[in-house]
């Protein structure tokens, strides 16, 4: 093999493949979920404290940026969430093979965009 | 061998069980509260606080909370040891690599803290 063919190593210019796509979204998700984690705490809190408190964070929903941030919140936990039953299901064996690993990156993106969407009617 | 002592398991493969384990509790507790909130005839304060008052929904909410921690780590500590590298950043990414692991440590105790006294209210 010819060892001086060139290399591209400049990760901006690759193209990224299905699988890839899915594995940085997955990582970018759960950054996101870990600070998700405080605002879910932040309404478990003042939903549990009085009837009051229930309803002002209902209320808050009312507000188009609180609705945004639901959204993008929803929107990680979903994505992160069927990622990951990929990851679980490719450890018991399923989806492994280079055509299997790419059909099931292209489902969890499909998947993800279709409940992502009804997520974002939900809210609104 | 080299051991990653700052991992959450004593090695890769606790690790990874441990990802796995964590992630099928946290599943079902989002299923849970999801299939509670949509499923509930009359969702408001009545229902929800009384789904809380029950000790096993405390015990589940604890669990998952642990998990989460548990999980968050692990997958924070992959993403930063794939990023924070010397080959990236020089000398200085292990400090910094350090500092984040401080941080994220004392984030995580608020949580495990801040979620206990919300479930057993203090």
């Amino acid at each position: 093999m010819n060892k001086n063919r060139p290399v591209n190593l400049d990760i901006s210019t690759i193209k990224l493949p299905a699988a890839a796509l899915v594995s940085i979204l997955h990582r970018i998700s759960g950054v996101v979920l870990f600070a998700v984690v405080a605002l879910l705490l932040c309404m478990l809190d003042a939903s549990l404290e009085s009837e009051q408190g229930f309803q002002e964070v209902a209320d808050t929903f009312n507000s188009v940026p609180a609705k945004l941030i639901l959204w993008v919140a929803l929107a990680a936990l979903i994505y992160h969430l069927i990622a990951g039953v990929r990851h679980l299901l490719m450890d018991v064996g399923i989806g492994e093979s280079l055509d299997g690993g790419r059909r099931g990156a292209v489902t969890v993106l499909v998947l993800s965009v279709i409940l992502i969407l009804l997520a974002g009617v939900l809210i609104w | 061998m080299v051991k990653a002592v700052t991992g959450f398991g004593r090695s890769g493969l606790y690790d990874w069980f441990i990802q796995r384990v964590s992630a099928v509790v946290l599943v079902a507790y989002t299923l849970f509260i999801v299939g509670f909130i949509f499923l509930s005839k009359d969702f408001g304060y009545d229902s929800w606080s009384a789904l809380f008052e029950q000790r096993w929904v405390r015990v589940f909410s604890l669990v998952a909370l642990i998990s989460t921690i548990a999980h968050a780590w692990i997958g924070l500590w992959s993403v930063i040891t794939d990023y924070l590298t010397n080959r990236m950043m020089g000398g200085k990414a292990t400090v910094l690599r350090i500092l984040v692991e401080v941080l994220l440590g004392a984030v995580a105790v608020f949580y495990a803290v801040w979620g206990i006294e919300i479930l057993w209210g203090v």
